[in-house]
Formats: C-alpha cells, structure tokens, sequence
C-alpha cells in the first residue's frame, strides 16, 4: 500500500503524529514511568523486604490459585461454548450471542453484587449449597465465580470467528475421511483454532490478576484469607504503605503485561508465516 | 450420525448450564431481589439527591470521556495505519498497556503523578485546578482505562479499507481534508462507533481506578459503581440496588446497539 497515501503535504503527517503520540505518551507513558521513578528512587532491598509480608505472600498465592482454576474453566467452556454457536443451530442463538457479552457491559461491582445477592447466604444458590456445607460469598469459591463471570466472553469471543474461517471445513473434511469425534478434535480442530484460544487465555490470564470490584465485593477482603493481590495493593496503599503498594503493583502489572506482550510476539510471528 | 448428535446436545446443554448459571440466574435473583419491596420503594432508591447525582457525574464523565476518545483514538489508528515512522511497532503493542494493568494500579499511577505530593499535583492546584478528588480525575482514569477501545475497533477495518475510492477523489481532485471526511470517515464510522460505545460502557461501570482517583465525596466526586459499593459497605443492600439496576439497564441497552452495529458490518 503506502505511497497512494503518502501525502505530498510532509506537515500534515508530521503534525498527526506529534499530536496522537503526544497524547499516548502525555496519558500512558507518563503515569507508568511515574510508577516505576517511584520505586527506582528505592534501595531493592525496602523493596523486596516490603513485598516479603505474609500478606503479600498469601495475597500473590491467591491470585495465583484464582487464575489458574478461572483460566482453565473459561478454556474449555470457552471453546465449548464457540463450538456449539459455529456448528450448531437452535431457537434463541441470537440472544445467547447477545448474553456471551454482558458481563463486558456489566459493572464490576454489580457483578460481585449479582453473586452476593444469589450466592449469599439468603439466596437462592447460597441457601441450596449451605445444605452441603460449602460456603461462597466471603470465600475461595466466591472469588473464582466472580472473577469466571468478568472474563467469561473472552474465549469464547477470540475463538468464533477462528473457528468460523479455518475450523468447520477441515473437521467436515476429517470426519469424511473417518476420524473418530476425539481424532478430529486433538488433531484437525485444536491446531487450527489454536490462535484463538491462546490470544483468549492471554486476555483471562491478564484480566484474572488484575479484576479488582467484583472480587472486593464478593471477598470481604480478609488478610491472608481472601486478600487477593489487587485487594492487596488497595489496602496497602490506603494504610499509607506505598513502597510495598508500588511494588506489589509493579508486580502485577509487569506479570499481566509480559503475558501480553509475549503472546503479541508469537501471534505476530504466525501471522507473517 | 446419531452419536455426534448425541454429543452435540450434551455440548449445547452443559452451554446452556454455564451460561444459565453464571449469567441469567445472577440477573433474575437481582431482579426480583430489587422489587422486594415494591416498585416505588426501587424509584425511592433510585431518585435520592446522592444516587442521582452519582448518576449524572457517571453520564457526564463516560461522554466526556467518550468525545475525547473517538478523536483521539481515530486519528491514531489513522496514523498508525497510513504513516511508517520510528517506534510505531513499539507504539502499536504498547497500545494494549491499559488492558493489562489493573485498574487500582491505574488509579494509584494517577496519584502519584496528580496527587497534592507531586510536582504537577502541587503546581496545578496552586493554579486552582484540582485533578485528583476530583472530576478530571475520574476523566483521566476513564481515558486511560478505556484508551485501546476505539483504536483497536478503527485499526483493522482502516487496514482493509480499499484505497481505490480515495485515489479516484483524488484524481478528480478532492483535498485530502475533503476525502477524509467524505469518502475514508463515513466508512470508517460503525467502527467508530462500536469502539464508542465499548468505552463508554467500560466508563459505566468502571470501579477500581475511580475508587482510588476520586476521594468518593457524595455530591462532588461519587460515581455510580463506588456509590454502590458505598451502600454495601454500610449494609444497605437495598440502597445499592437502585443503581445497581440502571446501570444494568444501561449494559443491556449498549450490547442492544453493540449487536445492532455488528450486524450492520456483517450484512454490509
């Protein structure tokens, strides 16, 4: 493409570029190397020392459990959930396309109030589940449903049209050549949706360790119970402990962001082949 | 045949379980939590002076936002897909920064850069403006979170955009201000749109950056979902409900134009 749109005018494409990269950088780069200057103004050892708490400890642990269950539900009922719309057809798919992205549209908030009012102790889950003896507001199971609810689209979002360009034709092609449901599945279907569900995974993975609303309110944030690492930040930063504030959010964000920026390289890098 | 039925319908079902689960039986117990105590006490909750409040600032802030955001995200796709210069491909990954970090890690940036500690906090609020406790926090918070929406929405459909009709504008001899907004912006304008309305039903909703920006001052600096939170707080589950149920409404009614606008881009 290019030169049909390389304007004779120098100074109108040098003017567009000042203005939206003054913008980018006057919004997105100068807070996070505030951030950063914050702490390297820091000897490492207050740093590390500051994230050395039990609290830190526990709060990182639970993030870490959190993700790893909500990555691995939302994978599979994610691929699930795209298999069944792309290949299947029934009354009501319309509406059920609409419903995969509400908890995009949803508050935070009101999503972990949503769990609270159903899954709580007066609700109609929360009564129904008591009898068993498992308690989820205020708990491990509370925080993985609300943290499963604001990333529930992203799999199944990433996957449909993947699916719907490469996967149909090769799985109708496998099957007439006789492969069993599961053949197909590992060998024909999986590879071939596999960009999808990997940029999906990135997009949990990342929203997973930093959801904040839905989690407070579900969790009662309880030290070392159901502290989860953002919940940890907020407490240390609103008890006037920045250096471990800025650290742990360093962290967290360095983690989310790596993730990110990785499955952006390798995602790049098929593209071209 | 018959047994790829079969898993065909054990799919569908655990679909309609999950989804049922996690997604209509949360909405239909806060419905029904919600008119416990009759409609009027629901209008109640929804009409005293601090939840309206908290209401507007919430519209008024997510279109302020919103404005800024369709300009500047525009022309930024736009530059970064017509323009080759030095560090667009750093540029073009660091786009999708604020995905990745979490929102209260945003509105923790936003202090240490504009709170009464710092050099530009200071400065500015010796000039009488005040950014944080305040509502151009809330603006920057909401732009900053919301910031990828509108340029990854307009990117991709500005890349696949045939060049020929602008060429042809331009052998006929339209200005190139005059291509961009007759022939380059009405193509570009669903996209714009959806980008629009994804951010502005982030900005909804947004919690935890504005609960760290704000200050949370009823009738100054309270939005929607921290009034919210505020009345859980304080037990009062059926003031949290009157909000918690337009914001509902306002999700519903965005995905309703959102699918709308998608389905124009299919059909076209």
């Amino acid at each position: 493409m290019g030169n049909s749109f390389q304007n004779s005018n120098p100074w109108k494409k040098y003017l567009l570029i000042g203005l939206s990269m003054t913008w980018f950088v006057l919004l997105i780069l100068v807070p996070v190397s505030g951030l950063v200057g914050k702490l390297a103004g820091l000897p490492i050892t207050e740093i590390l020392l500051s994230l050395r708490s039990k609290a830190a400890a526990n709060a990182f642990l639970l993030t870490g459990k959190v993700t790893l269950i909500t990555v691995v539900v939302n994978t599979v009922m994610g691929i699930i959930i795209a298999k069944v719309l792309v290949k299947q057809h029934f009354r009501g798919k319309l509406l059920i396309e609409g419903l995969i992205d509400l908890p995009f549209a949803i508050s935070p908030v009101v999503a972990g109030f949503m769990i609270v009012i159903l899954f709580g102790p007066y609700g109609w889950m929360g009564t129904w589940l008591e009898t068993f003896g498992i308690k989820v507001v205020y708990s491990l199971p509370g925080i993985v449903i609300a943290t499963i609810f604001v990333t529930l689209p992203f799999v199944a979002k990433e996957v449909i049209p993947v699916y719907k360009q490469f996967g149909v034709q090769s799985e109708e092609a496998a099957e007439v050549l006789g492969a069993s449901k599961w053949q197909t599945f590992w060998w024909i279907t999986l590879p071939s949706i596999k960009w999808g569900v990997i940029y999906g995974v990135t997009l949990v993975l990342a929203r997973s360790l930093g959801e904040f609303g839905a989690v407070l309110v579900v969790s009662g944030n309880v030290i070392n119970q159901t502290q989860t690492a953002t919940l940890f930040i907020h407490q240390e930063f609103t008890d006037f402990n920045y250096t471990g504030a800025y650290a742990a959010s360093l962290l967290v964000a360095a983690i989310a962001f790596t993730v990110l920026i990785v499955i952006q390289a390798i995602t790049d890098r098929h593209k071209e082949n | 045949m018959t047994k790829h039925r079969s898993g065909d319908l054990v799919q569908r079902s655990l679909m309609f379980l999950y989804l049922g689960l996690l997604i209509l039986l949360p909405i239909a117990a806060i419905t029904v939590a919600s008119l416990e105590n009759g409609v009027t006490a629901l209008w109640e909750n929804i009409t005293t002076r601090q939840a309206l409040f908290a209401l507007r600032l919430t519209l008024t802030t997510a279109t302020i936002m919103m404005v800024i955001n369709v300009v500047m995200g525009t022309l930024t796709a736009y530059v970064l897909v017509r323009y080759d210069f030095f560090g667009k491909s750093v540029v073009n990954a660091l786009i999708d920064l604020p995905f990745a970090i979490p929102t209260v890690v945003t509105g923790i940036m936003l202090v240490i850069l504009y709170g009464p500690n710092s050099v530009l906090g200071s400065f500015l609020s010796r000039n009488g403006i005040q950014v944080i406790f305040d509502k151009p926090g809330i603006i920057f918070a909401l732009l900053f979170v919301t910031y990828p929406f509108v340029v990854r929405a307009v990117q991709p459909v500005l890349q696949n955009l045939s060049p020929d009709t602008a060429d042809a504008a331009r052998t006929l001899g339209a200005s190139s201000l005059r291509i961009f907004f007759k022939v380059t912006l009405p193509a570009l304008i669903p996209a714009i749109l959806t980008g629009a309305a994804l951010s502005f039903s982030r900005a909804i909703g947004e919690f935890g950056s504005i609960v760290v920006v704000s200050g949370n001052i009823p009738l100054k600096s309270q939005v929607a979902a921290v009034y919210i939170y505020g009345e859980l707080e304080s037990n009062n589950s059926q003031g949290a409900m009157g909000l918690s149920v337009v914001l509902l409404l306002i999700s519903f009614l965005i995905l309703i134009v959102l699918n709308f606008l998608q389905h124009r881009r299919e059909r076209d």
